[in-house]
């Protein structure tokens, strides 16, 4: 299938274009982040300090990878199920925030978010973490080595497979492929 | 008498979830293989070629096949006419799956469930021992990842609801779980027992190749029947839509009480992790 290239920071001008169901190879860099560190963020941004690191026009990758074997950039790396997130979602994308990657369905609010402030939810393959590890070229501990697999990790990716699910358009690429399927 | 020292149970087992977390078995390698050709849709063909090369990348490159290496299950059958001698069977286990953890580089994903606190070393693992007539020892590490096992569920059904009060709860889960515990996934059913022993059936089942029917031709049947309305539901590979929601379904049953109708349901995703050795 066809195969659309894109780097980040994401700007509006790209983000018009995706449309939920695309496949796409991601290039530059994301931040890994799961419920712990959502958890500190929103912390920190109710005590009004900065988060680790500035958001706007970046994308977030619900991830904990498997510890690194000697000579390995990361170990195994696919996504985690994002409704985990949605609570702290919507706060985020207001913030500037333009992407998240995970696998499975986001809740309502999140969607209305996506919609009105123009970011996009892709889904990485759930359980092929060795073939994502792939295309992670770089890996920095940024925030919280503390949460060990939680920790914010900036990951240099390139060619990162991933699928449009979720588009500024309000297109669920789970709803209208379930339905197209359905017997 | 036959003495087995501990030594040996913690490398058979230290080895065992090394391995099947990383070498993907040539049974469900070859059932992914297969669902290219029989999944409709173009993005699910997709999807599960990334399945398959990420099976080739995690062999080849000696990585997890997937970050999640789960919580250390453990099926062992224990002859009676072996003694271990060295210290617990349980601990050395536990010990094994410490070592296979650690040197494996495999994910650390036990904690304390209000904490939240990591036990730091994926201990304790979960052992299901069986006796067994003879003088050997079997064991069966079947690492489970979290995504999966949160969409399991016990349901004492009403005997009036019969084969289609179960068929109706299954597709309930697997509908309910959608994406979130990986599709194409496998689907262990446990029917009868009790409350407790549904759910232990529910995940026995997973421990059956995929394509391996229940000896009952009539339970086989349902099995298939089952497996076919979960096809149906359009779910498909990673719930982007498609014909592939699930690999297979395995039932096992046991007599139950006569008020009763227990039902357990145990998803299994498609990076189905599992090796045994007998000692």
């Amino acid at each position: 299938m066809e195969i659309k290239r894109i780097q980040t920071p994401l700007d509006d001008g790209v983000i018009n274009q995706l449309k939920a169901g695309e496949k796409v190879f991601l290039n530059g860099f994301i931040f890994t982040a799961r419920d712990s560190a959502h958890k500190r963020f929103f912390e920190t941004l109710d005590r009004g300090e900065e988060l680790p690191f500035d958001i706007r026009n970046q994308i977030i990758y619900y991830c904990g990878p498997s510890p690194a074997p000697p000579g390995k950039v990361i170990g195994s790396c696919g996504p985690t199920t994002s409704s985990r997130m949605d609570a702290y979602a919507p706060r985020l994308i207001s913030l500037g925030l333009k992407g998240m990657i995970g696998k499975g369905k986001r809740s309502q609010a999140v969607k209305d978010s996506l919609k009105q402030y123009k970011a996009v939810y892709f889904g990485a393959t759930g359980g092929a973490g060795a073939l994502l590890s792939k295309s992670v070229i770089s890996s920095e501990t940024i925030a919280y080595e503390d949460l060990g697999p939680e920790a914010v990790v900036k990951l240099g990716v390139q060619d990162m497979p991933l699928f449009v699910i979720n588009d500024i358009f309000g297109n669920d690429l789970y709803e209208t492929g379930m339905q197209q399927y359905r017997r | 008498m036959r003495e087995v020292h501990t030594d040996s149970i913690i490398a058979a087992v230290e080895n065992l979830f090394i391995d099947a977390n990383i070498n993907l078995s040539q049974n469900v390698f070859d059932a992914l293989n297969q669902a290219i050709e029989k999944e409709e849709s173009p993005v699910g063909k997709e999807v599960i070629r990334e399945l398959v090369t990420n099976a080739n990348i995690a062999r080849t490159e000696h990585m997890p096949i997937c970050q999640d290496t789960g919580l250390a299950v453990t099926f062992v059958e224990v002859g009676q006419d072996v003694h271990v001698v060295g210290g617990t069977l349980t601990d050395a286990i536990a010990e094994g799956v410490r070592r296979a953890y650690k040197n494996g580089y495999l994910r650390k994903s036990c904690c304390d469930p209000f904490s939240r606190k990591n036990t730091g070393d994926n201990t304790p693992p979960i052992i299901h021992t069986h006796i067994v007539p003879g003088d050997t020892i079997k064991i069966v590490a079947l690492p489970k990842g979290g995504g999966s096992e949160n969409y399991g569920e016990v349901r004492m059904l009403v005997p009036s609801q019969g084969k289609e009060g179960v068929k109706s709860f299954v597709i309930d889960m697997v509908t309910k779980g959608g994406p979130n515990p990986c599709p194409p996934i496998i689907v262990g059913v446990g029917i009868g027992g009790n409350f407790e022993t549904s759910a232990l059936l529910s995940k026995e089942a997973l421990m059956a190749p995929i394509g391996q029917r229940n000896p009952d031709p009539a339970i086989a049947a349902f099995e298939l029947e089952i497996l076919d309305a979960i096809n149906k539901t359009g779910i498909g590979p990673q719930g982007y839509g498609g014909t592939v929601t699930a690999l297979d379904v395995h039932i096992r049953m046991l007599p139950c009480h006569i008020a009763s109708l227990p039902a357990a349901v145990n998803i299994q995703c498609h990076a189905h992790r599992i090796k045994e050795i007998t000692i």
